[in-house]
C-alpha cells in the first residue's frame, strides 16, 4: 500500500497553487517572511505581480488579505501554524470571518512533527481557535495527494477556510483518483470492533496499529475526517451504529480538536464509550517526530494499547 | 569577576563561535548564521558588561538579558556554557528529546534563560516590562534586550519602542542585529526598515551606533549606553555567520545546519584565529 515515496503535505500545496495560477488569475498570495518553508516561493518566482511578501507581521498580512478579497481576489495567505491563525486571531475574526473574506488562511509546520524546533513551533491548538469561528471552514488534510485536492476545492469557494499543513514528509495513503469532498469524511478502512476518527499525517499511526490488530481478530473502521468543519456527522454516526465504540486521533491538544467537536455534535445525541487521543494539555518540545508522537502518546503503540483496552473494556 | 582583555574576549568568542557549529552540526539543524554573528556582542555582554553571578543564577539585581529572536539560541547557550551557568558537555544535547536546550529557548528549562521565545517580536515588550518592574521595586538592573532587523518588521516591537518613551525607561537598552538578513533573503527586498536610526529617535530614544564586530568598539558603546536618561537603541552593524567565509552574508544559513564536512571546514577556519 506504500512503495510509493513520503511525501510533505506543504509541497502539495506549492506545487497546487503553482499549478492553479496557470489558469485561475485571480489568484494571489501573501507571505510573511516564510515564502520558502511554506512553498509558496515558486508561485512568487513565476507571478510576481500576484505574489505581496509583506515581511515578519502575520496580522497585516491577514489584514492585507482581507483588503485583496474586497477587490474581487481569491487570496491564499501561508505562514508557520503557530503564526497564523496564532498571533493574528483577532484580525481572522473579524476581517476575515466577519468580513466573510475570500481569503484561505494556508498554514504549514502543524503539530508536533515540527520537530526540532520545539514547543514554540508546534502549533498543538491551531484546531480549537479556528473551529470557534463562525463562517471559516477547517480542512486538515491526510496526504499529500489530498491536499492537492483540497487546494483545488478551497480555491473554487468563497468562504474563508484555514487550511492545516505539514512540514514533514509523510506516508502517501490516498492517490489521485481517491475521491475528496469538502465536508465529507472518508472512510480509509472498513471494520466492525471499533470506529477510528482521525485528521492529518498522523492518521497513518491509526492504519499500522489497526494492521496490527488483525493478528488478534479485531477490525478497526478508520475513518478520515479531513474537513473539521463542517463536520461529516453522518459518516461518523453511521459507523458508531455499526461498532459501537469510537477512538478519534490528532496532531494536536485533546482540548478543542477534531476528537472534541465530535463529542459535541455526534457523541451528544449518540452516546458510545470513547476515547480521544492527542495532546494531554501540555506543550511540546525538540526531538525527532517519532520520537515526540512515543512520548506524547499518539504513536501506533499507543493506539494500539488504547483499541485493545476499549474493546476488551468498553465501560 | 576577573578583568578581561580584549584578546581573551576576542578568544572567547572565537571559541563560543566553534561551539555553535559543533552544536548546529550535531543537531542537524538550528540558526548558525544570526548565531555567529553575535557571538562578539553576547561574549561583551557576558564577559564583561553584565552585572551578574553564574553561581548564583537567580540573584534578584543582576542585569537582564531578553532575547527576542529566539533562534540564534546557540550563541546564548554556548556563552552561559563558556561562563560556566552549565557544563560544556551539555551543548551536545542541543535540539534533543528531554533537553533543557530547547531549539527555542525555555524560561524555565536552565538557570541563566530569561524568557521564553521563538515567535519573534515579542522580546522588547517583555524587556519594557522588566524595566518597569525594576523602577516600581526600586531595583537597580539593567535590561538589555537582543532584538533582529527582521522583528521590526513585526508591529508588536514597535508598539513597545512607543511605550518605552512613555515611561522614560533610561534602565533599558535593545541591542539591534542589524545583518540585513531575514529568512527569506536580504532585509530591503523582504521589508526594508528605511532609515532606523531616524525612527528610534523620532520615538524618543537615544540611538548608538556601533560594528558588532569590534569587541572595543561594542564595549565602548554599551559602557555609554549604560549612563543614559533615556532608552537606548544600539544599532550593532554584524554580518551573518561571521568568522565562517562561506556562511558571511549568506542567507541561506540563515536556518540551516551544516554537515559533518562543512562543520570541519569551519572549525579550521575558526581555529586560525586563536
Ligand atoms: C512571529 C514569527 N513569524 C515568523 C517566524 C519565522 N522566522 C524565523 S526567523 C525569521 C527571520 C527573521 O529575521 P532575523 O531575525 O533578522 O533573522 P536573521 O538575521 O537571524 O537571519 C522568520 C520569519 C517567527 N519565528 N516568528
Ligand atoms: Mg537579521
Amino acid at each position: 500500500m506504500f512503495n510509493k515515496e513520503n511525501k510533505s503535505t506543504r509541497d502539495a500545496y506549492g506545487e497546487a497553487i503553482f499549478a492553479l495560477a496557470k489558469t485561475n488569475k485571480n489568484i494571489v498570495v501573501v507571505s510573511a517572511d516564510l515564502a520558502e518553508s511554506t512553498r509558496v516561493q515558486k508561485f512568487a518566482k513565476k507571478y510576481p505581480e500576484r505574489f505581496f511578501e509583506v515581511g515578519v507581521a502575520e496580522q497585516n498580512m491577514l489584514g492585507v488579505a482581507a483588503g485583496l478579497s474586497l477587490s474581487g481576489k481569491t487570496v491564499f495567505a501561508s505562514s508557520f501554524a503557530v503564526f497564523s491563525p496564532g498571533r493574528n486571531w483577532d484580525q481572522l475574526r473579524v476581517s476575515i470571518c466577519y468580513s466573510e473574506s475570500n481569503v484561505k488562511i494556508v498554514s504549514t509546520h502543524a503539530g508536533l512533527s515540527v520537530g526540532e524546533d520545539g514547543a514554540s513551533h508546534q502549533a498543538l491548538e491551531d484546531i480549537a481557535i479556528t473551529r470557534v469561528l463562525p463562517n471559516l471552514l477547517v480542512i486538515s488534510p491526510l496526504d499529500y495527494e489530498e491536499t492537492k485536492k483540497a487546494v483545488i476545492a478551497i480555491a473554487k469557494i468563497k468562504n474563508p477556510v484555514y487550511l492545516r499543513l505539514h512540514r514533514q514528509t509523510s506516508p502517501q495513503i490516498t492517490d489521485s483518483k481517491t475521491p475528496f469532498q469538502i465536508g465529507k469524511a472518508n472512510i480509509l478502512q472498513a471494520g466492525k470492533n471499533l470506529t477510528l476518527v482521525g485528521c492529518g499525517p498522523i492518521l497513518h499511526e491509526a492504519i499500522k496499529a489497526a494492521e496490527n490488530l488483525k493478528k488478534q481478530n479485531i477490525s478497526v473502521e478508520i475513518i478520515n475526517c479531513h474537513t473539521i468543519k463542517p463536520l461529516d456527522k453522518n459518516t461518523i454516526l453511521k459507523s458508531l451504529q455499526k461498532t459501537k465504540k469510537l477512538i478519534t486521533l490528532e496532531e494536536h491538544q485533546i482540548a478543542g480538536g477534531l476528537g472534541s467537536a465530535i463529542l459535541e455534535q455526534v457523541v451528544s445525541s449518540y452516546s458510545v464509550p470513547v476515547k480521544l487521543i492527542g495532546v494531554q494539555d501540555t506543550f511540546g518540545e525538540s526531538g525527532k517526530p517519532s520520537e515526540l508522537w512515543h512520548k506524547y502518546k499518539i504513536d501506533s503503540q499507543y493506539i494500539e494499547q488504547e483499541i485493545l483496552k476499549i474493546i476488551k473494556n468498553p465501560r | 569577576m576577573k578583568d578581561y582583555s580584549l584578546v581573551e574576549l576576542k578568544n572567547i568568542a572565537n571559541l563560543i563561535r566553534q561551539d555553535i557549529i559543533r552544536m548546529t552540526a550535531h543537531a542537524g539543524s538550528g540558526h548558525p548564521g544570526g548565531s555567529l554573528g553575535m557571538a562578539d556582542i553576547f561574549t561583551a555582554l557576558y564577559f564583561k558588561i553584565l552585572k551578574h553571578n553564574h553561581e548564583l543564577p537567580h540573584w534578584t539585581e543582576r542585569d537582564r538579558v531578553i532575547l527576542s529572536n529566539g533562534h540564534i539560541c546557540p550563541v546564548l547557550y554556548a556563552t552561559l556554557a563558556e561562563r560556566g551557568y552549565f557544563s560544556l558537555h551539555l551543548l551536545k544535547k542541543f535540539r534533543q528529546i528531554n533537553s533543557p536546550l530547547q531549539g527555542h529557548p525555555h524560561q524555565h528549562s536552565l538557570a541563566g534563560i530569561e524568557n521564553s521565545s521563538g515567535p519573534l517580536g515579542q522580546g522588547l515588550s517583555i524587556a519594557c516590562g522588566l524595566a518597569l518592574g525594576a523602577k516600581l521595586n526600586k531595583q537597580n538592573y539593567q535590561v538589555f534586550a537582543l532584538t533582529s532587523d527582521g522583528e521590526h518588521n513585526e508591529g508588536q516591537t514597535w508598539e513597545a519602542i512607543m511605550l518605552a518613551n512613555k515611561y522614560k525607561l533610561n534602565n533599558l537598552i535593545n541591542i539591534v542585529d542589524v545583518n540585513g538578513i531575514q529568512i527569506d533573503g536580504y532585509t530591503k527586498n523582504i521589508m526594508p526598515l528605511g532609515d532606523l536610526k531616524a525612527k528610534y529617535q523620532s520615538f524618543g530614544w537615544q540611538v548608538l551606533t556601533c560594528d558588532g564586530h569590534n569587541m572595543k568598539d561594542i564595549i565602548n558603546t554599551l559602557t555609554k549606553a549604560k549612563t543614559s536618561n533615556k532608552p537606548v537603541a544600539i544599532l550593532a552593524k554584524t554580518i551573518l555567520g561571521k568568522g565562517v567565509s562561506f556562511m558571511e552574508n549568506n542567507f541561506d544559513w540563515h536556518g540551516k545546519a551544516p554537515n559533518q564536512q562543512e562543520a570541519e571546514k569551519a572549525l579550521i577556519e575558526l581555529k586560525k584565529y586563536v
